[in-house]
C-alpha cells in the first residue's frame, strides 16, 4: 500500500502477447489519458515483456506520456509472480495514483495477485471510470479527485460505483471492448524509461510447459454489424438464418448463452457478460429475451433492433426498434430488403 | 502419496436465475427473495478435490466464510463427499471486500495447517470478481494456477495442469503447495450421494445446535440450555457429525485487516438496474415494415 499521491502518474498495464500490444491495453490508454488530464498529471504505460521496445511507439501514439519498459528474457511469456514483482516494485518505485488493467485473462489474474501484495484495493470488470470529489457521510470529509470505478455486480442487476479513498493506488480492471478505441497520433511524443527488476527464485516457481493459442476466427468486437440470436431461434438448424442475415450485412454472427449452452452456435460468438462485450453499429437480436448479462454485453450498441415473438421480452426495453413476431419469417424478409437496397 | 486437499466455497443468491417473484414493481431485483445456492463453480473446485483423493488418497476438506445459514452448503459438501468442514461466521468480517475476505480465508488455511492443494471456483456469481483466489495465494505466499480446466497428473509433490485462457490453453508444472481456480468446463461434479445425505443430514454447527434447543426447550435456564447443547454436539462429535465453527479469535485474525477496516474499497453508490418498457419504434412484421426500417437504416449509415 502507498498513501495518497496526488501528484502520482495515472498508469496503464500494457498487456501483450507474442509481441503484440492487446487492444486492452490500447483501449485503456485512451480512458487513462482523460483521467490523467482531468487530475493533471502524466499518463504511463507499464510494459513488461522480451523485446518489447519496438511497442513503445504505439503506447505512446494512443495516449501515453511515458512508457516504463521491464526487460527480461525470462519474461517472454505472461506468468503470475513474476509480472506482479514488475508492478509491484515499479508502484513501491513511482508511487502512481491509478493503475488500470484490463479485465481479460492476464489482468485478472495478475491484478489481484498485485492489491493483495500492495494491500490496495481492487475493483473487477469495471465498465465505466470517472474522476470526481467523493464526500464521506459518517466522517464528513470530502475526498478530492477520486476515481469512480463503476461496475455491475449482482448478476448485472445493480451498478455498484467503487472508490479507495485512502489506501493507494486506486486499482482496477476494465472489462474489454468497453472504452472507445483511441486514434492514434503518430506525432505524439513520449518518453521510454528503461526499469530493472529484481526477481526472486520463487517468482519462477510455476514453470510453462506447453502453450496453444488459437487464432481468433469470429472477430465480434470488430465488426459492424451483428446478427445474433438466443434460445428462441430453437435449433442448431435453424441458426441457419442468423449466419444468412449477418452475410447479408457483411457483419458478424453473435449468439446469447442460450443458444451457445444449447448447441446452437460454439462460445466464441457468445455476447454477453460471460462472452465478448460488443458496441457495433447495429446489433439486431433475433429470438433473444434479454437477460441482464446479455444486456451488459451489447447495450451500448449505436442502434438495436429486437426481434421476439414475446412483448415482454426484455430485450425490448433496450431496443431502438422492436419487431414482435416468428423470427423465421421476418429475417427472411429483411434479408430480402438488405439485399435490394439500391447500390450506389 | 496422498495429498490433503482445501477447497473454498461460497454460498451465493442465484442471480442467474431472476424470477418474476424476485422482482419489486419498480423493475429492481430483491436479493433478499432469491434463493441461497452453491456458488456453481465452487461445485466444480469441490470436485477437483474428491477427484484428486480418489486416485492418490488423502484428504478433502471444506470451508465457507458467511452467515450461519452458509452451512447449508457445507452439509451439500458433505453428501457429495468432503471429509470434514468449516464454517467461518463472524459480525466482525461483515463488509469484507475482497481483500479483507481472502485474508480471513488465508488465516483460516493456516489454522486447518498442513495442505497441498487450495481450490477454489474461479469466481462467485454475486460479485463476479474472480479477486479472492489470487489474492488468497498471495497471502499464503503460494503460486496460484487460474483457470485450471484439468489436473494431467500429481507426481512426487508436483502437479501438472492445463489452464484455459480464453484465446488458448497452457500446460503449467508447479510443485505444491498451490491455490488453484477452476473453470465450469473442468468436469462434471458428482451428485450428492445417497447414503452420504442420509447420515450427513444430522450434522450441525454449533449455532445450529443451540438454535434448536432454544426452539424446543424455550423455558430451561441459559446454564441448563448450554449444558444440553454440549451433549448434543459431544454426540454428533463421536459421530463426525459436527461442523467445525471458527470465528476471528479462532483463526488468530488481525482485526485492523477484517471487516470494513480491512477494506481499501468502499461503496459510494449503488443503482438499481430498471427495465423500461417504452422508448423503442415498433415495426410492423410485414414486408413494407422491415423495407421501410433498412430503408431507415441506410439513410442513417447504420448499414453501409
Amino acid at each position: 500500500m502507498i498513501d495518497v499521491n496526488r501528484k502520482g502518474e495515472v498508469w496503464v498495464f500494457a498487456e501483450q502477447e507474442d509481441g503484440k500490444l492487446s487492444d486492452i491495453a490500447l483501449e485503456l490508454c485512451g480512458k487513462a489519458r482523460e483521467l490523467a488530464d482531468h487530475v493533471g498529471v502524466k499518463m504511463a504505460a507499464v510494459l513488461p515483456g522480451t523485446s518489447v521496445r519496438g511497442l513503445t511507439d504505439e503506447l505512446i501514439a494512443h495516449g501515453a506520456d511515458k512508457v516504463y519498459v521491464v526487460e527480461d528474457r525470462r519474461l517472454e511469456h505472461y506468468q503470475t509472480q513474476p509480472y506482479a514483482r514488475v508492478i509491484c516494485s515499479l508502484v513501491e518505485k513511482h508511487k502512481p495514483q491509478i493503475v488500470v488493467y484490463g479485465a481479460s485473462a492476464i489482468g485478472r489474474d495478475l491484478a489481484p495477485r498485485v492489491a493483495s501484495a500492495l494491500r490496495a484495493g481492487l475493483t473487477a470488470d469495471c465498465t465505466d471510470l470517472d474522476i470526481a470529489d467523493v464526500r464521506d457521510a459518517a466522517s464528513g470529509v470530502t475526498h478530492k479527485n477520486l476515481l469512480l470505478q463503476i461496475r455491475p455486480a449482482f448478476g448485472g442487476n445493480i451498478i455498484a460505483t467503487i472508490v479507495n479513498p485512502q489506501r493507494w493506488p486506486q486499482m482496477a480492471t476494465v472489462r474489454e471492448g468497453v472504452m472507445a478505441m483511441p486514434e492514434p497520433d503518430p506525432k505524439r511524443g513520449g518518453e521510454v524509461v528503461e526499469e530493472e527488476v529484481e526477481f526472486q527464485e520463487l517468482d519462477f516457481a510455476v514453470k510453462l510447459i506447453e502453450r496453444h493459442r488459437e487464432p481468433h476466427t469470429v472477430n465480434l468486437k470488430g465488426a459492424r454489424t451483428i446478427a445474433a440470436g438466443g434460445g428462441g431461434v430453437g435449433s442448431k438448424e435453424g441458426f441457419r438464418v442468423i449466419h444468412e442475415l449477418a452475410a447479408a450485412m457483411g457483419g458478424a454472427v453473435g449468439a446469447s448463452r442460450a443458444a451457445v449452452d444449447s448447441g446452437y452456435v460454439n462460445k466464441a460468438h457468445q455476447v454477453g457478460q460471460t462472452g465478448t462485450t460488443v458496441r457495433p453499429a447495429l446489433y439486431i437480436a433475433a429470438g433473444i429475451s434479454g437477460t441482464v448479462q446479455h444486456r451488459a454485453g451489447m447495450e451500448e450498441s449505436a442502434k438495436i433492433v429486437a426481434i421476439n415473438d414475446d412483448p415482454e421480452a426484455p430485450i425490448l426495453s433496450v431496443a431502438h426498434y422492436g419487431i414482435v413476431g416468428d423470427l423465421n419469417q421476418i429475417i427472411p424478409m429483411m434479408i430480402r430488403a438488405i439485399k435490394e437496397r439500391p447500390k450506389e | 502419496m496422498a495429498y490433503d486437499c482445501i477447497v473454498c466455497v461460497k454460498q451465493v443468491p442465484d442471480t442467474a436465475h431472476v424470477t418474476a417473484e424476485a422482482m419489486t414493481p419498480e423493475g429492481t431485483v430483491n436479493r433478499a427473495a432469491l434463493p441461497a445456492i452453491f456458488n456453481p463453480e465452487d461445485l466444480h473446485a469441490l470436485e477437483v478435490a474428491l477427484s484428486v483423493r480418489d486416485e492418490y488418497g488423502g484428504s478433502v476438506t471444506v470451508i465457507s466464510m458467511g452467515p450461519p445459514k452458509a452451512a447449508d452448503v457445507l452439509r451439500e459438501a458433505l453428501y457429495r463427499g468432503a471429509d470434514r468442514a468449516v464454517l467461518l461466521t463472524d459480525r466482525r468480517a461483515a463488509a469484507s471486500d475482497t481483500l479483507a475476505t481472502s485474508y480471513i480465508i488465508s488465516r483460516a488455511i493456516r489454522t486447518l495447517g498442513k495442505y497441498d492443494l487450495v481450490f477454489c471456483g474461479r469466481q462467485a456469481i454475486d460479485g463476479d470478481t474472480a479477486q479472492v483466489g489470487p489474492q488468497t495465494a498471495e497471502k499464503l505466499g503460494i503460486p496460484q494456477v487460474t483457470y485450471l480446466e484439468r489436473i494431467e497428473s500429481v507426481t512426487d509433490g508436483v502437479a501438472r495442469m492445463r489452464r484455459n485462457v480464453g484465446n488458448g490453453w497452457e500446460v503449467v508444472e508447479v510443485k505444491m503447495p498451490v491455490l488453484v481456480t477452476v473453470l465450469d468446463t473442468a468436469n462434471e461434479p458428482r451428485p450428492p450421494a445417497a447414503k452420504r445425505s442420509t447420515k450427513y443430514k444430522r450434522s450441525r454447527t454449533r449455532l445450529e445446535l443451540g438454535a434448536e434447543v432454544k426452539a424446543e426447550m424455550p423455558d430451561v435456564s441459559k446454564e441448563k440450555a448450554e449444558v444440553e447443547i454440549e451433549r448434543r454436539a459431544e454426540t454428533l462429535r463421536s459421530r463426525g457429525l459436527m461442523i467445525d465453527t471458527w470465528n476471528l479469535d479462532d483463526i488468530d485474525a488481525d482485526l485492523s485487516w477484517c471487516g470494513l477496516n480491512g477494506s481499501p474499497t468502499k461503496v459510494h453508490r449503488i443503482q438499481a438496474i430498471v427495465l423500461t418498457k417504452e422508448g423503442y419504434t415498433e415495426i410492423p412484421p410485414t414486408e413494407e415494415g422491415i423495407r421501410r426500417l433498412v430503408h431507415e437504416l441506410i439513410v442513417d449509415h447504420t448499414l453501409g
